[in-house]
């Protein structure tokens, strides 16, 4: 009983925030053009949480995401500056990514520091770098070549909607993220990982190895939602990642309140971005200032955490 | 002298009862022995006592008055003490500051913490135990396992406010060596004749028949005896605690010994071992053994990948050993750690994962949980695991059923080496003998065992040949047949005198 109230207690949240907004923005909310809109939205959250998962399903988490993205858009538009093809653009963020993944990996896998520490030191490094290799200026307009930016905006018309893009982007990443984490060896490895290191290693799973190889995919992902990013914004600066990190590990902390043994779990870290993302846009429409919505992220995360953990208490 | 009574104690667990309805009468100056086998409902029973858990129906009474115990706090008022089987320290803070932790710290005018009381009532606690020896400077994680033991005791018996009437020891031997034991027997001997009751759980009848007044039998949740020592005897004990007869303890060995060896090792050390030389054949036990902490855990560690050899030689299969567990599981080496909880289970997660774990790889790299399942219930089978199926999380599981499924996982490759560090230690008497069967089954299919363990008659009945480590050296190898304990004994101090190859 309390179990179930425990998983579902956070779900009941998110229907009753979905109920308050199409009750309280009747003609703008649940339309098929606005749930598009927040699909769209939410895109780049999706990737990066998504791949956030793989790294807190061993109980690390990696706080340099957000900056990884900020960099993956300037290495790529300062490619595309450059003259080269967007293919090499992209290809140059995408490894930039799996390369400062593979820093942070190393430094928490193979040396032995704490995720903490060890992602914040590279959080303020990427960023150092994207302000270094911009000169700390938005790179825009002509430098960014328009099939790029086109791509943010296209997508695939269904009768009178289209869905975009990116959201398919994110949902083909979020698919490949379930699938590796619940349906591969690799993914149970790292939940073993995550149930007991010192078990798991000592139970042969190759613990330094997957742990580096778990980082540079979260860092990959990073990479691939700056570039998102950076398409549908269709510029590239230093800074406009950083709202990520923060967002990401919240929509995992939501999803676990909803798995049955608290475990982060990628279709509940699914649901934790569709719940920001609705606030988001909901509170937006309702023309509530942007510093109260802050504060009411923070407290609804809060909430559904402190409700989870006392019922995980009394249950126990 | 104290007289107490804990009337009527009842616990459901989501439905299941876990204790129904015991009554226990405990009186000062005697030793009373709680035996059971895991699940029994003695770990329920002790939380009880301490006030952790609260009960469904439960009147205590001291000497006819009625006392409150809704809480831990009711508990320690009452002049309860509790010394858990997990030994809970911690490890930086100095043994001192460890036996006053949940005291009030002594004060200097009212707020500087006076360390040199601090230390002073450390040590008259340690002291009345007889354990003077120990530094109360020292950091607690730099103590040996038993020192730990008499540390957490000396812990119970700082006075503050009411003095102690009833000490709850919770297996406290199961990590000692034979000495340590003897020196807490004396302790206990000491708390006795300061008139305190005491409660004794264990696992171990030798002791419970050497030093308690009398017993009661736990099955099931259920009372089954309270007997004085002199009515009952082990024999009838086992019969309680299971519920059947116990056959021969360990059973005969099977099979026969390969000629071919599967591990050498010649002179090999490392920066802790040294001096070890023997062979391993298939279908041989050997025992290694030794004082706590002589080496027996790094022994096997080093077979298992964990640890570089710094001189000698060593080989498994004819090749250097293993440089990973990962390498050891795949070559057929099965390595069963000494912390069930801390170093081979994952708690959290269904029994399924926790046995195919090493041997994910053979499904290929897209998991079948069908496969799985079925591969899983067939070794749940074997071990006689006893679960509400194969996706219960590993940490609902008693003791001995959650050492099962390490043993299931061991069983899942069909190893040719088995590496057993402690496998029967906080195990009760029915998954000791499961345990000593699932051994003597797999040598008799020609796998190599090496099995460490510090209780004495377990070595002398289960293994080949035993190995005796001194201090992280290779002091004697000798035959187990015919062996006797005090000459095992005598040799973890060297006074042993004849060796066999």
């Amino acid at each position: 009983m309390t179990k179930t109230l425990r998983q579902s207690g956070t779900l009941l949240g998110f229907l009753a925030i979905i109920l308050f907004f199409a009750f309280r923005l009747p003609d703008t909310f649940l339309t098929a053009r606005n749930l598009m809109n927040i699909g769209q939205q939410v895109s780049m959250l999706a990737v990066v949480a998504a791949t956030m998962t793989i790294v807190m399903v061993m109980n690390d988490f990696d706080l340099s995401v957000g900056s990884m993205a900020s960099l993956a858009g300037i290495v790529a538009a300062t490619i595309f500056a450059m003259g080269y093809p967007v293919w090499m653009g992209l290809l140059a963020a995408l490894l930039v990514g799996v390369a400062g993944g593979l820093l942070n990996g190393f430094l928490v896998s193979v040396i032995g520091i704490l995720p903490f520490v060890a992602t914040l030191g590279t959080l303020t490094i990427f960023s150092g770098l994207a302000f270094k290799i911009s000169g700390g200026k938005t790179i825009f307009g002509r430098d960014i070549p328009p099939g790029f930016a086109g791509f943010a905006r296209s997508g695939i018309e269904l009768g009178d909607v289209k869905i975009p893009a990116l959201s398919l982007v994110a949902a083909g990443v979020t698919l490949l993220c379930w699938f590796l984490l619940e349906q591969t060896s690799f993914g149970r490895r790292l939940y073993a990982i995550g149930g007991n290191r010192e078990a798991a290693m000592l139970a042969g799973v190759r613990v330094v190895r997957l742990r580096l190889l778990a980082f540079a995919l979260t860092g990959l992902g990073a990479a691939g939602a700056g570039l998102m990013y950076a398409a549908r914004v269709a510029s590239a600066n230093p800074t406009q990642g950083s709202g990520l990190m923060l967002d990401a590990i919240a929509a995992v902390f939501l999803g676990m309140t909803m798995s049955r043994q608290g475990e982060p779990r990628v279709i509940f870290t699914l649901l934790g971005v569709l719940m920001l993302g609705i606030l988001d846009n909901g509170l937006t429409q309702m023309k509530v200032d942007s510093y109260t919505r802050e504060i009411l992220v923070g407290v609804i995360v809060i909430a559904a955490v402190s409700v989870a953990t006392l019922s995980q208490r009394r249950g126990a | 002298m104290p007289d107490l009574t804990f009337a009527q104690m009842s616990k459901s667990y989501a439905g299941v009862r876990a204790l129904d309805d015991v009554t226990l009468r405990l009186r000062g100056g005697r030793v009373h022995a709680l035996m059971g086998e895991n699940g029994a409902g003695k770990s329920t029973l002790i939380k009880l006592i301490a006030g952790v858990i609260r009960a469904d129906g439960l009147t205590v009474t001291m000497d006819g008055q009625p006392v409150p115990l809704t809480g831990t706090e009711d508990a320690h008022r009452a002049g309860f003490r509790v010394i858990h089987q997990e030994l809970n320290i911690v490890p930086q803070l100095s043994v001192a500051e460890n036996i006053l932790l949940s005291h009030a710290y002594p004060r200097r005018f009212g707020i500087a913490v006076d360390w040199g009381k601090v230390r002073a009532r450390a040590q008259d606690a340690l002291d009345r135990l007889g354990a003077g020896h120990i530094d109360v400077s020292a950091p607690a994680g730099s103590l040996p396992v038993g020192e730990r033991m008499l540390m957490k005791i000396a812990a119970a018996l700082v006075a503050d406010g009411a003095p102690p009437v009833l000490y709850v020891l919770d297996e406290p031997t199961a990590a000692l060596t034979g000495a340590e034991s003897d020196m807490l027997f004396d302790v206990i001997a000491r708390l006795k004749a300061e008139g305190a009751a005491i409660l004794y759980v264990s696992h171990r009848l030798d002791e419970v028949m050497a030093i308690s007044d009398e017993v009661t039998v736990l099955r099931d949740g259920r009372h089954v005896s309270t007997r004085p020592i002199a009515e009952t005897s082990k024999a009838r004990i086992i019969e309680e605690m299971t519920g059947r007869e116990v056959a021969d303890v360990y059973p005969a060995r099977r099979g026969v010994i390969g000629a071919a060896p599967v591990l050498r090792l010649q002179g090999a050390a490392t920066d802790d071992l040294s001096g070890l030389d023997f062979d391993l054949h298939p279908g041989e036990v050997l025992g290694v053994t030794g004082l706590a902490e002589a080496g027996q855990s790094r022994l096997l560690r080093l077979l298992v990948g964990q640890g570089r050899l710094r001189g000698g030689r060593a080989e498994f299969d004819g090749t250097p050993l293993p440089r990973s567990p990962a390498e050891a599981w795949s070559r057929g080496v099965a390595y069963i750690p000494r912390e069930r909880r801390a170093e081979a289970l994952m708690l959290g997660l269904p029994i399924r994962s926790n046995i195919v774990l090493p041997f994910l790889s053979g499904y290929g790299p897209v998991s079948s949980k069908r496969r799985e399942t079925h591969d899983a219930a067939r070794l749940a089978r074997d071990v006689r695991l006893k679960a509400a199926g194969m996706e219960q999380p590993v940490g609902q599981l008693s003791g001995g059923n959650q050492q099962k499924v390490v043993f299931a996982r061991a069983l899942m490759g069909a190893p040719r080496l088995l590496l057993l560090d402690e496998p029967t230690r906080g195990v009760d008497v029915g998954a000791k003998h499961d345990i000593y069967e699932l051994v003597r089954g797999l040598a008799a299919q020609g796998c190599a065992v090496i099995l460490t363990s510090t209780d004495l008659p377990e070595v002398i009945g289960m293994c080949d040949r035993i190995l005796v480590l001194q201090d992280g050296r290779q002091a004697h190898l000798m035959a187990g047949q015919g062996l006797s304990a005090a000459r095992l004994l005598a040799a973890f101090y060297d006074l042993a005198q004849d060796e066999a190859p």
